[in-house]
């Protein structure tokens, strides 16, 4: 069964969860590549304010094709994740909860998530159609300029996401890989 | 010496990129479902379900299967009795241009690699061209992903590596790869020829269908054993566990010199894309 959160989402909340869990998410979260990571993390370092609202927030790692008429938001599955690695710490240092991708995180990532309390969701890569259905409403708030990769206010609707890291660095991409080799021998 | 006209080829790009973005090939369809009842773990279950889901609304909406509409590689294969009246490589790079543009395709290229401003309208297309007998031409285009594509690699083997370093070499990188690359994946492989030769043949045999084997059964052989070797490795769907980690393994070959084995890996998503059509 999987289980419902709402985003925003709290510190308390985010340590709840467990790798492995399935998750579905409603409420806003918003969308952020490395391009507009790189600009937030500038930001940041010159103590400025950041375009969004960092406390709580989960951060979909998304460049969405354009909108057709009467779409919300065209296919809008997840890019790999390691390519923020670079710049995860300083935001989940600064109040986010979750980060929506795919693939592999850095120890650094790690290590951030466990000393602050935040979660690695995965969504399936290569889904974009069945995931934007998911999605129902979607503004650009912030660098238009970068196009696909303008940080974007998403409002979703049991958007489903598993757990892959969790608070305590467990990590399903060890564990299932385990499991599944353990369940055939 | 037949004529044929660059508008014409535009007008063809076009509509290929939007195909091919929005319609997996059937092939890729089938080995998808196949390998579905095949897998007997669970987890790996319901993601090769909704993969399926995923591009049955592809098809039907239609919309893009997913939204790394790629670079647009585009495969000419030129028939030497053909003459092409106007500019070939503008007129690809047009029918891109318009492709993306009308099919609500992402634009995903930057137009310098080191000061990375984005060209606006994924041109220019990583274009190449072949010469052949007769006079016809077959456009291919194939829009490329790069979370795959950023986990492929090359390496020059030494030829007493043989064939047993072909095989770890292959297995190292998809390994490496893991959940990166959004497994289930098509691995394609070059081998022989030069650095850039063997590159090639590797992207060359993601544009293979995934129902033909390589035409020579030692190849074949090869090929069967690897995806044997690939899916024993456990990463699965998603990288969440699994048997289905690979859909395929496609191998193309081509002499190279007594010094040297060059081996490229490119990787492919489940959502490899490819489309052709004959003038
Ligand atoms: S690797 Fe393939 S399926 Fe995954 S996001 Fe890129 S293009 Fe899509």
């Amino acid at each position: 069964m999987a289980i419902k959160i709402t985003a925003p989402l709290s510190r308390e909340e985010a340590r709840k969860l467990k790798s492995g869990d399935s998750v579905l998410i409603s409420g806003v979260i918003y969308t952020a590549r490395d391009a507009a990571h790189k600009r937030l993390c500038e930001l940041a370092d010159k103590g400025q304010e950041l375009p969004l609202d960092i406390k709580d927030s989960i951060i979909y790692y998304v460049g969405p094709t354009p909108a057709k008429e009467g779409q919300a938001i065209g296919s809008a599955g997840p890019t790999t994740s390691y390519r923020m690695d670079a710049y995860s710490p300083t935001l989940i240092r600064l109040g986010e909860t979750g980060m929506i991708g795919k693939g592999k995180r850095g120890p650094e990532v790690i290590a951030a998530m466990k000393e602050h309390g935040a979660v690695y969701f995965g969504a399936i890569g290569g889904c974009g159609a069945l995931l934007s259905k998911c999605i129902k409403k979607a503004e650009v708030i912030a660098y238009d300029d970068l196009g696909a990769e303008a940080i974007r206010r998403l409002e979703v609707e049991d958007f489903p996401v598993v757990v892959v890291i969790d608070s305590e660095g467990n990590n399903l991409y060890e564990k299932g890989k385990a499991d599944y080799l353990s369940s055939i021998k | 010496m037949r004529e044929i006209c660059a508008s014409k080829i535009t007008e063809v790009v076009r509509k290929l990129c939007i195909d091919a973005n929005c319609y997996l090939p059937q092939d890729i369809k089938d080995r998808i479902i196949q390998c579905r009842k095949e897998e007997s773990w669970g987890t790996a279950q319901e993601i090769l379900d909704r993969i399926i889901e995923n591009y049955e609304i592809a098809d039907t909406v239609p919309q893009p299967i997913c939204q790394d509409t790629g670079v647009a590689c585009v495969f000419l294969e030129i028939g030497q009795d053909v003459h092409i009246c106007g500019d070939l490589q503008e007129a690809v790079n047009e029918g891109v241009k318009q492709g993306y543009r009308d099919g609500y395709l992402r634009k995903s290229v930057v137009g310098d690699p080191l000061n990375r401003v984005n060209t606006g309208d994924n041109t220019p297309a990583m274009l190449y061209t072949e010469i052949v007998p007769g006079d016809s031409l077959k456009i291919t285009v194939a829009p490329k992903g790069f979370g795959s594509e950023n986990m492929s690699q090359i390496k020059m083997l030494r030829p007493s590596d043989g064939v047993e370093g072909v095989k770890a070499f292959v297995t190292k990188v998809v390994e490496e790869a893991g959940p990166n690359p959004c497994p289930p994946i098509v691995v394609g492989v070059g081998i022989g020829g030069t650095f850039d030769k063997a590159a090639y043949l590797a992207k060359k045999a993601l544009m293979r269908s995934t129902d033909e084997r390589n035409a020579d059964p030692y190849y074949a052989d090869l090929e069967q054993e690897l995806l044997e070797k690939i899916n024993a490795l456990g990463i699965g769907p998603q990288g969440f566990g699994g048997k289905t980690t690979a859909l395929c393994v496609n191998i193309e070959k081509f002499p190279t010199h007594i010094a040297g084995l060059p081996v490229a890996v490119n990787i492919n998503c489940h959502v490899t894309r490819h489309k052709s059509e004959v003038l």
